[in-house]
């Protein structure tokens, strides 16, 4: 039972920066700079509440916020800390409605964190829920998406203020068009998509994300066996032990593409495990059979310290256990799996959950 | 009279300050070994003495003094003569969500900091302003804490692909505080990630003072000497700086410890890919060399508890040493961690000491033939487990190091190298070159002079052009940094992608290195 957070402080903010990196599946950008925000909003506004939908009231909007565009950009113009507070005006004067709360779009690595350091300038609280349950790359990869909602309202700003307003016929051209203005502003923008009236999220959003981030950070940081803590925190299969004895890398159409290959050390000895991953970690190969698939989470952490270790960190000779657990039931669903399943990854099989591929020996 | 051709390296360890003299053709001429004295400068000056007495040495032929310290490391980690920096950040309205020195240690941003400010400018990833740079905010800052500072530190957003904003705030110090203001600018000293740059850019205005504090005790001391030597610093890429340039960089001498046992690992060899293993009294670094250069590490680095994005060479640091302890408990035989550091030859039983050691027990398997007493028999299944435990740590080490299947030599060096046995796994040989005890000094003695620029260079039908333009951004720096115009040489080029853009641009680092001119 995953103990709910309500309220998040500077104690709090390393327990969920290690959370998102391990549920950012190697993607979702680095966490330090999003902890660094947090930590300076907090000291400033003071610490935020964290609650669920039952909290709030039905006719309030509930805004979901996040980063969209290149981790490198994202590390060096670093956000003016106003964003959140010039999407929540700029939402309320188009609806003439108020926002009662904010949510991260994507708990998995940076988006995991700065909705913390916006929402402690906004004064308004987190609701303890995400559109993902994990990092995905394309803006369409969220559950508001697979429940058959469109992105009707997606506000865009960035360090200026400049502000667009975007309404899509549907997640694909919100991503195509958020894409495009994320490049105009120069590589990075701040938005707020699928706002709704916290009545209409039930069922829409994944609740339990911040918990469930926290829970697993403050599980690997306080255990004897980080590794054996992360297991048991997410009900995980461990699909091997050992060490990277390949990495391949290359970068297609913005996209990271490549493959790491894990060789099996002590009781793994004679297996190897093949990862193939753009961005994100997608899927698992043992011997050509799949092992675990998105939208399930495969993530490779460290051996030792159970901490996440991004794609683009990858090295040969890491010791490293490559771990994979079930993603919401939401993205379980037909429309689920169309959407983040293999098959929208370009490849050409079934998804195959990981309580029944990971059981394959 | 024979021709000047002689050069000294001189290193500063953990434990021992080295110092060789080598001839024209780079053999060792002369070596010395002293302990390393807790002001360092002491130590330096007695290696230098020492070597210098050594009667194959003509101090009127010594043309060059390499010197690779730990004094700006100690300097962070002791909180010890660091300069108080004025801290302007020019970025606005971007970036203010994190505040310049936010991350630091509060005793550390209160001993060197002056005042901090973030004012408008910097541009984008594409090179296109964010803001006009806001001049008279800039100058209401520098005019209210500048004459306090010792120093300023200037970084602006993404400066690695366009610094004219720098520049201009730096003309605005020197107008406002006089041309003598040391003034520190972030694209000279790091790379992308606005944080790290504008640490160590700080980090690098306070050590000013330090820095030249070793500069003039290091001229002072060759005076003594008599020597006429052109001074080179060694710094943690592996290469190496002319006197200037290491006061206006001295963050970047930072970490060029291991950067030069791995250079000396290489040339006194002939092996430009292979495993280093340099063991100390009371560690081993791990290192591997890759086209003679040190393996670079992909994280980032923190000095004195300060996040930065220096290129550090990649070490694995194990606590095994030649004079690592070793007990027996009821939980059986324990290397280390402890160990005995610079007294080995009085405690270890080898040299009729009391401690047994780690080197005890290369001698008594018959790895080494040092010290005069021989070491006890009855401690020979201790002996044996030792061996054993440290053979085992070796090449998990070097396994966890190793940059790809193939199996490369492994290069043993350091004053406790005859530890490191004679297989070890994954290797396909152990090279035990002569002078490995001071390979370190070595290293510093035969470097190259090297600079460095990283940036983003845009792919739209212009990357010859835009690699061109980096190629001689960092060649241009090595030139200023000692190297010889005519015989530098681009050593690294490194290009990734951006991911997550579909406009096509890269992030590009280059290094170039060349023999050093004469000056």
């Amino acid at each position: 039972m995953i103990e709910p957070v309500r309220r998040i402080d500077a104690e709090v903010v390393p327990f969920l920066a290690r959370g998102c990196a391990i549920l950012g599946t190697g993607g979702g950008g680095e966490v330090y700079t999003g902890s660094l925000m947090s930590l300076q909003a907090l000291e400033e506004f003071g610490p935020i509440d964290v609650v669920t939908l039952d909290d709030l009231p039905d006719d309030g909007l509930l805004m979901p916020i996040g980063m969209m565009g290149a981790p490198t950009v994202g590390i060096e113009k670093i956000p003016s800390g106003r964003e959140g507070v010039v999407l929540r005006d700029h939402v309320e004067r188009l609806t003439g409605r108020r926002v009662v709360a904010a949510m991260p779009s994507e708990i998995g690595g940076s988006n995991g964190l700065l909705p913390v350091a916006w929402a402690a300038q906004l004064g308004l609280p987190l609701v303890d829920a995400d559109s993902m349950g994990r990092a995905f790359p394309e803006l369409q990869q969220v559950s508001q998406h697979v429940v058959g909602r469109r992105p009707d309202l997606i506000v865009l700003t960035d360090v200026h203020g400049n502000l667009v307003t975007l309404g899509a016929t549907s997640g694909e051209w919100a991503e195509r068009v958020g894409r495009a203005v994320t490049v105009a502003f120069g590589g990075s923008s701040a938005m707020a998509d699928f706002i709704m009236p916290v009545g209409e999220a039930r069922g829409a959003v994944i609740e339990g994300s911040i918990s469930r981030a926290v829970a697993i950070g403050r599980a690997v940081s306080d255990s004897a066996d980080p590794l054996g803590a992360l297991v048991e925190a997410v009900g995980a299969v461990r699909l091997i032990e050992g060490r990277v004895v390949d990495v391949e890398r290359r970068t297609t159409g913005g996209f990271a593409r490549g493959t790491v290959v894990v060789d099996g050390t002590g009781e793994d000895r004679g297996r190897a495990l093949r990862i193939e991953i753009q961005n994100e970690n997608l899927v698992a190969f043992d011997d050509g059979a799949v092992r675990a698939c998105v939208p399930d989470l495969i993530t490779v952490v460290d051996a030792v310290t159970a901490d996440a270790i991004a794609t683009e960190m990858l090295r040969y000779g890491q010791r490293v256990a490559v771990v994979a657990f079930p993603c919401d039931p939401l993205w379980r669903t037909a429309r689920g799996i169309e959407t983040a399943g293999p098959r929208a990854f370009g490849y050409d099989f079934d998804y195959v959950p990981i309580e029944v591929a990971g059981a394959r020996a | 009279m024979p021709a000047p051709d002689l050069r000294i390296g001189i290193d500063v360890g953990g434990t021992n300050t080295d110092a060789v003299v080598l001839d024209g053709a780079a053999r060792v001429v002369a070596q010395a070994k002293t302990p390393t004295t807790p002001d360092v400068t002491t130590g330096i000056r007695a290696a230098l003495a020492l070597v210098l007495e050594a009667p194959a040495v003509d101090r009127s032929r010594v043309t060059h003094v390499m010197l690779g310290t730990t004094h700006a490391t100690n300097a962070l980690l002791e909180r010890r003569r660091l300069g108080r920096v004025a801290v302007l950040r020019i970025g606005a309205p971007a970036t203010r969500a994190i505040r310049p020195l936010f991350s630091w240690p509060e005793d550390l941003r209160r001993t060197v900091s002056a005042g901090e400010a973030v004012v408008g400018g910097g541009v984008d990833f594409d090179g296109r302003e964010i803001a006009p740079l806001d001049r008279d905010a800039a100058a209401r800052f520098l005019g209210s804490t500048g004459a306090e500072a010792d120093a300023v530190a200037i970084t602006a957003v993404f400066s690695p692909v366009a610094h004219e904003h720098e520049l201009r705030a730096r003309e605005l110090a020197h107008e406002l505080l006089g041309p003598e203001k040391v003034v520190s600018l972030g694209h000279e000293v790091g790379s992308l990630g606005l944080i790290e740059r504008e640490n160590a850019n700080v980090l690098n205005a306070a050590l000013t003072d330090v820095a030249h504090g070793v500069g003039e005790a290091l001229t002072e001391a060759l005076r003594e000497h008599r020597l006429e030597a052109v001074v080179f610093f060694a710094q943690n890429d592996g290469t190496l700086m002319g006197l200037d340039y290491a006061m206006r960089y001295p963050v970047l001498t930072i970490g060029s410890g291991p950067a030069n046992s791995l250079r000396g690992a290489a040339y006194l060899t002939g092996c430009d890919d292979a495993i280093v293993v340099d063991v100390g009294g009371t560690s081993t670094d791990i290192g591997v060399l890759v086209g003679g250069f040190p393996r670079e590490s992909s994280t980032a680095v923190e000095i004195g508890g300060i996040r930065t994005n220096f290129r550090m060479p990649d070490v694995l640091s194990i606590a095994v040493g030649g004079g690592t302890i070793l007990t027996e408990d009821a939980g059986g035989v324990r290397v280390g961690p402890r160990s005995v550091g610079y007294e080995l030859e009085r405690r270890a039983l080898v040299f009729g000491g009391a401690t047994t050691t780690l080197t005890d027990a290369a001698v008594a398997r018959g790895r080494a033939r040092i010290g005069h007493h021989a070491p006890p028999d009855a401690l020979a299944a201790l002996f044996e487990a030792a061996l054993g435990h440290t053979d085992e740590a070796l090449a998990d080490g070097v396994d966890r190091m190793k940059t790809g299947r193939a199996e490369r030599p492994l290069i043993a060096v350091g004053g406790g190298s005859v530890v490191v046995p004679d297989r070890v796994p994954g290797t396909s040989e152990v090279l035990r070159p002569e002078n490995h005890d001071v390979a370190n000094a070595i290293g510093a003695g035969i470097a190259l002079a090297g600079g460095r620029w990283e940036g983003v260079i845009h792919l739209d039908g212009n990357r010859r052009a835009g690699l061109d333009a980096a190629r001689k951004k960092a060649c241009t720096r090595a030139v200023e940094a000692g190297a010889d115009p005519s015989k530098v040489a681009v050593v690294e080029l490194d290009e990734v992608p951006l991911a997550y853009l579909n406009q096509p641009a890269a992030r590009v680092s280059v290094k170039a290195a060349g023999p050093l001119g004469w000056i």
